[in-house]
């Protein structure tokens, strides 16, 4: 048990310190590249320099990236909700799955970008635009996921729920929405990846300014004005936005999934 | 035979009555053809024949899981629920434990009673009895994927056996599961039927499996599934290690086996 545990931390120092290590390489060769060419920082900016520009500039960068933060996360979570709600509606009726089933799809493969400037059109504010764009995107993925997971049910389950006399709603709440949570994670992750995505590449095509503007706004502008440090900045904390979404998708699907399905659970023959 | 007779024989009225049923698969499949079959307060009836010859498709009609054909299945001594079946009182055990994988053994054993809207605690009592007369009282907290097959078949049996059936219909539950733990689950059975009084139809492939735990076997014949032969064995006996080496039991393994070879293969096949 003892040796088990040992093996457990040391397998999650390794986790940890692999990666920082590598990042930590590629730093110092950035660095190392930087000096030893000479290169301007207009073109590439050493590491320090990108790390001056995000303290300098944090009042600038800060207010866009919780504009980018809150339209992503409200995208995502309506996506989530609006994705489950349609989903179960589907599945629950064939008359529905025919009429809005095209319709979603439609939706789903025209790109995003060309669509945007219309939407900009027709709504009042460019975030508001932004967060439709993105709850586009995000919406998907959620919605063929689950529509997928409430129809894999397994047939014997049925029969028992049959069997035992369960109302089409217990039927939904004890077995087909539980059944479905691994494809549900499945879409969490790919919608919350993607609603960061919509949402920057529907800001560039926005391309408008203003107070209310996030960090794709605040990338163009840094490249438009050659302040190459700033743009760096911005990458820097896009990336990290996605890292912490990515993180936070991965952990909900461990905590909902890790009892009892086979993508959570590490093999033990 | 003289109905004055039968009446003597069987002073209770039958649990379950299925009258002439018959089943047509939307493909074209005869599956059963003119079944009668009645089954009386706590039998024990296995279901033996070759595979294909309806026995699954039997037991699903009687459990209300597709409709016969044509036919009837009566309960004459039930109250029968607006919707047409006895619900609260048949239980299925299916030759896989179909538990839910999200749901601890408790949560699986507590499924049925909580579908019927009892709430948690007042169902505690009779999920913990389950668990008990199936062994598993240490394991309520695990997950199915942390049990045994032969444990999740446990689960599975208190499961069904959680809300007190009158019927209890199994398929092949034990089918996939070694000789020994085969054994111990048919012993667990068989005490769960005789403390509970519940009857119990069991298919099975097994000639000894249906020698040892029946009161009565049928053998069906397949295309199309129809009734081979009908009939009482080891009325009363007490079913432990010394009866699997009787001589009542041997007889019954032989003319199991010569019903199951003539239905297969006719007549002449013995
Ligand atoms: N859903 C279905 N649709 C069409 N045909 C079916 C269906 N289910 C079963 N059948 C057919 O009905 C017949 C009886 O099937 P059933 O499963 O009842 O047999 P069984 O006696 O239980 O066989 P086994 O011992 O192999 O389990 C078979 O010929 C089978 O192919
Ligand atoms: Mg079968």
């Amino acid at each position: 048990m003892a040796n088990g545990n040992g093996q457990a931390a040391q397998d999650l120092a390794l986790k940890v310190f692999i990666p920082l290590a590598v990042l930590g390489v590629i730093v110092a060769a950035w660095w190392a590249v930087v000096k030893l060419t000479g290169t301007p920082p207009y073109i590439l900016p050493d590491p320090g320099a990108v790390a001056a520009a995000l303290i300098k500039d944090w009042p600038i960068l800060w207010p866009a990236f919780v504009v980018t933060t809150k339209i992503t996360f409200m995208a995502l979570g309506l996506a989530l909700v609006g994705g489950t709600v349609l989903a179960i509606l589907l599945v629950q009726s064939r008359w529905f799955e025919l009429a809005f089933y095209p319709i979603a799809v439609i939706l789903q493969v025209t790109p995003i970008v060309a669509i945007a400037p219309l939407i900009l059109i027709y709504t009042p504010t460019t975030q508001m635009a932004l967060l439709i764009c993105a709850f586009l995107v995000a919406f998907f993925p959620i919605l063929s996921n689950m529509v997928q997971g409430l129809k894999s049910v397994d047939h014997n389950h049925l029969n028992l729920f049959e069997l035992y006399g369960a109302s089409w709603m217990q039927t939904l709440w004890h077995l087909k929405i539980p059944a479905a949570q691994p494809y549900f994670m499945t879409g969490l992750k790919i919608g919350g990846g993607l609603s960061l995505i919509a949402a920057v590449v529907a800001e560039f095509a926005a391309g408008s300014a203003g107070a209310g503007s996030g960090l794709a706004f605040r990338l163009m502008e840094s490249q438009f004005r050659l302040n190459i440090p700033r743009l760096f900045a911005a990458l820097l904390m896009l990336s990290a936005l996605g890292v912490a979404i990515f993180a936070l998708t991965s952990f909900v699907a461990w905590l909902v999934l890790h009892r009892w399905h086979e993508s959570s659970i590490e093999r033990e023959n | 035979m003289n109905t004055a007779v039968d009446t003597h024989i069987q002073p209770t009225r039958p649990l379950l009555a299925m009258r002439s049923v018959s089943k047509l698969f939307s493909n074209g499949t005869q599956a059963l053809t003119d079944v009668s079959l009645t089954v009386r307060p706590g039998e024990f009836v296995s279901l033996l024949g070759p595979s294909g010859c309806g026995k699954s498709t039997a037991l699903r009609i009687i459990a209300g899981l597709g409709g016969a054909s044509s036919g009837s299945i009566d309960w004459p001594s039930t109250r029968i629920n607006p919707n047409g079946k006895p619900e609260s009182d048949i239980s299925f055990v299916f030759q896989e434990p179909t538990l839910l994988p999200w749901r601890n053994v408790f949560d699986n054993v507590y499924l049925p009673l909580q579908l019927k809207g009892q709430s948690r605690t007042s169902a505690s009592r009779l999920v913990e009895d389950a668990l008990k007369t199936v062994g598993l009282t240490e394991f309520r907290k695990a997950f199915p994927r942390e049990l045994s097959g032969g444990m999740k078949m446990r689960v599975s049996i208190a499961r069904a056996m959680v809300t007190r059936p009158k019927l209890l219909l199994m398929d092949e539950p034990f089918a996939a599961l070694d000789e020994i733990t085969r054994q111990k689950l048919n012993d667990d059975v068989l005490t769960l039927w005789a403390e509970t009084g519940v009857s119990v139809v069991f298919v099975t492939h097994s000639v000894f499996e249906s020698a040892y735990l029946s009161t009565r076997i049928v053998v069906m014949k397949a295309r199309p599934g129809r009734i081979h032969e009908d009939f009482e064995v080891n009325q009363g006996a007490v079913r432990d290690e010394e009866f699997r080496t009787s001589e009542s039991y041997r007889m019954t393994c032989e003319r199991v086996s010569h019903s199951l070879s003539q239905a297969m293969y006719g007549e002449g096949g013995h």
